[in-house]
């Protein structure tokens, strides 16, 4: 249990996918324009990431691996989440038009993004059990959730600040990445695995 | 003859896809602490586009496009394996570095994006020489990062000693943070090099009419 809850830990903030490892910088940038935005965000991410990383160990572990079939992970990875990600859209807004409404249109976004596949790749190479591969998907879920949440709380802040023109925009919202990253950098020595 | 320079031209300053684009943003700071890695992540990019960019170009009449992004999917996870088994069998101390996010290049969007701009509606030469410049420009681009991030963090240029054993290196360059704040700075010079061309063009413009 304790090795679990370390395992948690270490992905949400220690190694946090966004901070310490560029993962999903995409959307980290684009969607952290407003708070609101990134909640939805957030959520969407950690759940597709949760249901796909255990659909992509089944698979994996069940199909490719006893066929000898681990050079089509990658293809298998991709055809399987963006088909995924496809279906929950088709459900989310036939039975829960409310949830839909708040975070559906971010579903689109994250069929083929980085920071979802990243989390079944890993599995895949180190070989990872299954309980062990969902804290790690929850975990890295909830990181870049807190990350994303963290960075448009502050980009809300910045609007009212008066930035050098050339910096504008993308450039202001890399260097406060930058110092969000030093502060999450802080917490590197607590857990190590 | 200039027109295909333009097209191979564009995408190294004018459309460049890391500066300018904002696209693919995620291997130019996770690869670029050193200069080996960014090189090797570059030219597997490059490839990567290229390569996709030819094969859409080929088959570009027969897609039907409701399924175009699916198919696009499909050719570009083909490339990426080849290419990982490729690098895994001749050059494994690259494979082993570079594992994951050569396993990400799938999800590129800059792949994605000049397959559907580009290599959907142009013959196969030009798509061809389309993926080299956008590889061109995006490999150039890890490249300088990588440089600027080395030899400040490190002291060292492709692993050789630039500075002397006397410099003390600003190792914030090589870690995670000092990566995001260099690309903010980058981006920033870029911009104000871009405003400063505008404002030069707009000079002439006046001065002309």
């Amino acid at each position: 249990m304790e090795e679990y809850l370390k395992l948690f830990v270490a992905s949400a903030i220690t190694n946090n996918m966004v901070l310490t490892q560029f993962l999903g910088l995409c959307i980290f940038f684009g969607v952290s324009k407003n708070l609101n935005a990134s909640i939805g965000m957030g959520m969407a991410v950690t759940s597709v990431m949760t249901i796909s990383t255990l659909l992509a160990w089944a698979v994996y572990n069940y199909v490719l691996h006893p066929l000898g079939l681990e050079v089509l992970m990658l293809i298998t990875f991709v055809v399987l989440i963006a088909g995924l990600v496809q279906l929950l859209e088709m459900v989310i807004k036939k039975h829960a038009p409310a949830l839909y409404n708040m975070w559906g249109i971010y579903l689109v976004l994250i069929a083929t993004n980085c920071v979802v596949i990243a989390v079944p790749i890993t599995n895949a190479e180190s070989h990872n059990g299954f309980i062990t591969s969902f804290v790690l998907a929850i975990g890295s879920g909830v990181g870049f959730a807190l990350a994303l949440i963290l960075m448009a709380s502050l980009r809300e802040k910045l609007q009212y600040a008066d930035v050098p023109k050339s910096l504008e925009g993308l450039g202001i919202s890399f260097i406060l990445a930058g110092m969000l990253a030093l502060s999450f950098f802080g917490f590197s020595g607590m857990i190590t695995l | 003859m200039k027109n295909l320079w333009d097209i191979f031209y564009k995408g190294l300053f004018a459309q460049n896809p890391i500066f300018r684009l904002a696209l693919s943003l995620c291997p130019a700071l996770a690869v670029t602490s050193n200069v080996y890695n960014a090189l090797a992540m570059g030219l597997s990019v490059m490839f990567v586009i290229t390569a996709n960019n030819v094969v859409v170009s080929i088959f570009r009449k027969w897609v039907n496009p409701k399924v175009r992004v699916p198919v696009y999917i499909t050719s570009i996870a083909t490339i990426v394996t080849v290419l990982i088994l490729t690098l895994q069998a001749y050059l494994p101390d690259i494979y082993k570095e570079l594992y994951l996010y050569l396993n990400l290049i799938v999800v590129f969007a800059i792949i994605l994006a000049r397959a559907e701009v580009f290599a959907a509606k142009n013959p196969v030469f030009l798509s061809f020489l389309d993926g080299l410049g956008m590889g061109a420009g995006f490999a150039g681009a890890m490249v300088f990062i990588a440089i600027v991030r080395e030899l400040f963090g490190n002291g060292t240029l492709m692993g050789i000693q630039v500075f002397g054993a006397s410099y003390d290196p600003a190792l914030i360059m090589i870690l995670p943070p000092g990566g995001f704040i260099i690309i903010g700075l980058m981006i920033a010079a870029f911009n104000l090099i871009g405003q400063h061309q505008d404002k030069l063009k707009a000079a002439k413009q006046g001065s002309d009419a």
